[in-house]
């Protein structure tokens, strides 16, 4: 019941400055239990830093992280790990293990930090590779799979760990266009099942369609926010129309060549 | 000519210990070194600043003073200076070790560099610790990697123990010196030194190869390469 009022991953007023440089300037953002928020804006404006540093795989120079509640000790490495465990992340370039197969990219954190046995890790890793339609490729390394294969591997992986929250940074940039659809199908039937997710995006469909919010990012700050059907109504003016409107016409210039 | 071979064939047990005793020296260096360079790598990229000072320093000494004046100056002024007992053999391999880590650690640190970024930030985001993911996904891919790197270490380091004859260590170089300057029959005595070394440079640097394609990870390029 105190789901829908405590927000699961709560960061507040989070700077992050690099040699010098402020590349983000007092974020705040919240993530409820099952809400999807898309982050978007032009390159960088900060929201790669941001999602890393909502699992503190970048530190904030300043601001508090809270996971249901508690707030995150930075100083102490032990509750970083921690969080990570309840914090997915998935990136642009996929980072598979290169030296480990398909099954044990995904058996080895559940090994390794869960303390899970062999058996009971591989049945599980079977299971996640088989929800994102990859049961038959549990053998192959990352260099014999398909980009679109390897990021279905890598979600799989995020979600063995039983992640509270989901980050995605550009899931789909790194993807030829004829492989963005299998990724994308994922994340929709994870949005389905009610993951809670944040997920900076240039793929228009999740932005208008999936997303619960839209957060407009722009030199490390957020200046928009809202729901798509506010912010992208047609003629409404706002920076997330503007963007959006230019992200279809790119796609649309692609498809004509 | 017979006279040659015969000093050959009586002296062969003799320089075979010699052979033995030298791939002893060459295998606890390597060993001695590969414990070291693996330590040292780790320090030297995830270290704090102190520590990779410290590392640096070591690096610096074994790599900028010859073999030679290191065998001198721990057998003969260092161990006795601070009591150790050591035999010539030990010795040897300890000194080689020691310089043979400094060139590991730097090989094994190339390789963790070369590593993508994301690897260790992907092992950070699932929870691992640092040591975790050091251990469970950095070295394994580091040490794969650096095994031709490593093939060559072992070749020089094969060679550089000829130098503990200077210290009297019963290896081949000092056993065929031996012989040799017995009987008089230098050229067929070091022929066979020679032929002693190749032959234990062959056999380790063909292991190390058919261990890199063991351990090569499938779909990566190089696959079809002997």
């Amino acid at each position: 019941m105190n789901d829908t009022v405590v927000p699961v991953l709560q960061a507040d007023n989070i700077c992050k400055s690099f040699s010098g440089q402020r590349i983000l300037n007092g974020v705040s953002v919240g993530l409820r239990r099952g809400e999807i928020k898309t982050l978007i804006g032009p390159s960088g404006g900060g929201k790669s830093t941001l999602l890393q540093c909502l699992n503190c795989l970048v530190l904030p120079d300043e601001g508090a992280i809270s996971l249901d509640g508690q707030q995150i000790d930075l100083a102490n490495k032990r509750s970083l790990y921690q969080l990570r465990q309840q914090v997915g992340m998935i990136f642009q370039e996929f980072n598979l293990f290169d030296h480990l197969n398909a099954l044990d990219n995904i058996t080895v954190a559940l090994r390794k930090v869960k303390k899970i046995s062999r058996a009971k890790a591989e049945e599980r890793a079977r299971l996640e590779l088989d929800q994102v339609g990859l049961a038959d490729k549990a053998d192959l390394y990352p260099a014999q799979l398909s980009g679109g294969q390897k990021q279905r591997v890598a979600i799989a992986r995020a979600l063995a760990m039983d992640p509270q929250v989901l980050l995605l940074d550009e899931p789909t940039s790194a993807l030829d266009p004829e492989l963005t659809g299998e990724v994308l199908a994922v994340i929709r039937s994870l949005a389905g099942k009610g993951m809670t997710m944040l997920m900076a995006t240039h793929q228009i469909s999740l932005i208008s369609t999936l997303a619960d919010e839209i957060l407009f990012m722009e030199a490390g700050v957020i200046v928009e926010q809202g729901e798509p059907a506010q912010l992208l109504s047609p003629g409404c003016g706002s920076k997330s129309a503007g963007f959006c409107d230019r992200l279809t016409e790119i796609a649309e210039g692609d498809c004509a060549c | 000519m017979q006279a040659q071979i015969n000093a050959v064939i009586d002296a062969f047990p003799y320089l075979l210990i010699g052979a033995v005793n030298t791939a002893v020296i060459v295998l606890a260096a390597m060993g001695i070194g590969l414990v070291i360079g693996v330590l040292v790598a780790v320090g030297l990229v995830y270290g704090p600043r102190w520590l990779r000072f410290l590392l640096a320093a070591y690096l610096w000494f074994f790599r900028g003073v010859p073999i030679l004046a290191l065998l001198f100056l721990f057998y003969f002024g260092l161990f006795p200076y601070l009591n150790i007992q050591m035999n010539a053999l030990a010795a040897v391999a300890v000194v080689l070790g020691l310089t043979t880590g400094a060139y590991q650690a730097n090989i094994f640190r190339g390789a963790i560099q070369s590593l993508p970024r994301g690897q260790f930030r992907a092992a950070s985001a699932l929870g691992m610790s640092d040591a975790t993911a050091i251990r469970t996904i950095i070295l394994p891919q580091a040490l794969r990697l650096s095994i031709a790197a490593w093939s060559n270490e072992y070749s020089i380091i094969l060679k550089d123990s000829a130098l503990a004859f200077v210290i009297g260590a019963p290896e081949i170089m000092a056993r065929a010196q031996f012989v040799a300057s017995r009987t008089y029959q230098h050229l067929p005595l070091y022929l066979a030194a020679a032929l002693l070394y190749f032959v234990l440079t062959w056999a380790g640097v063909t292991a190390l190869r058919k261990l890199e394609q063991k351990m090569r990870i499938p779909g990566y390029s190089g696959e079809e390469s002997s």
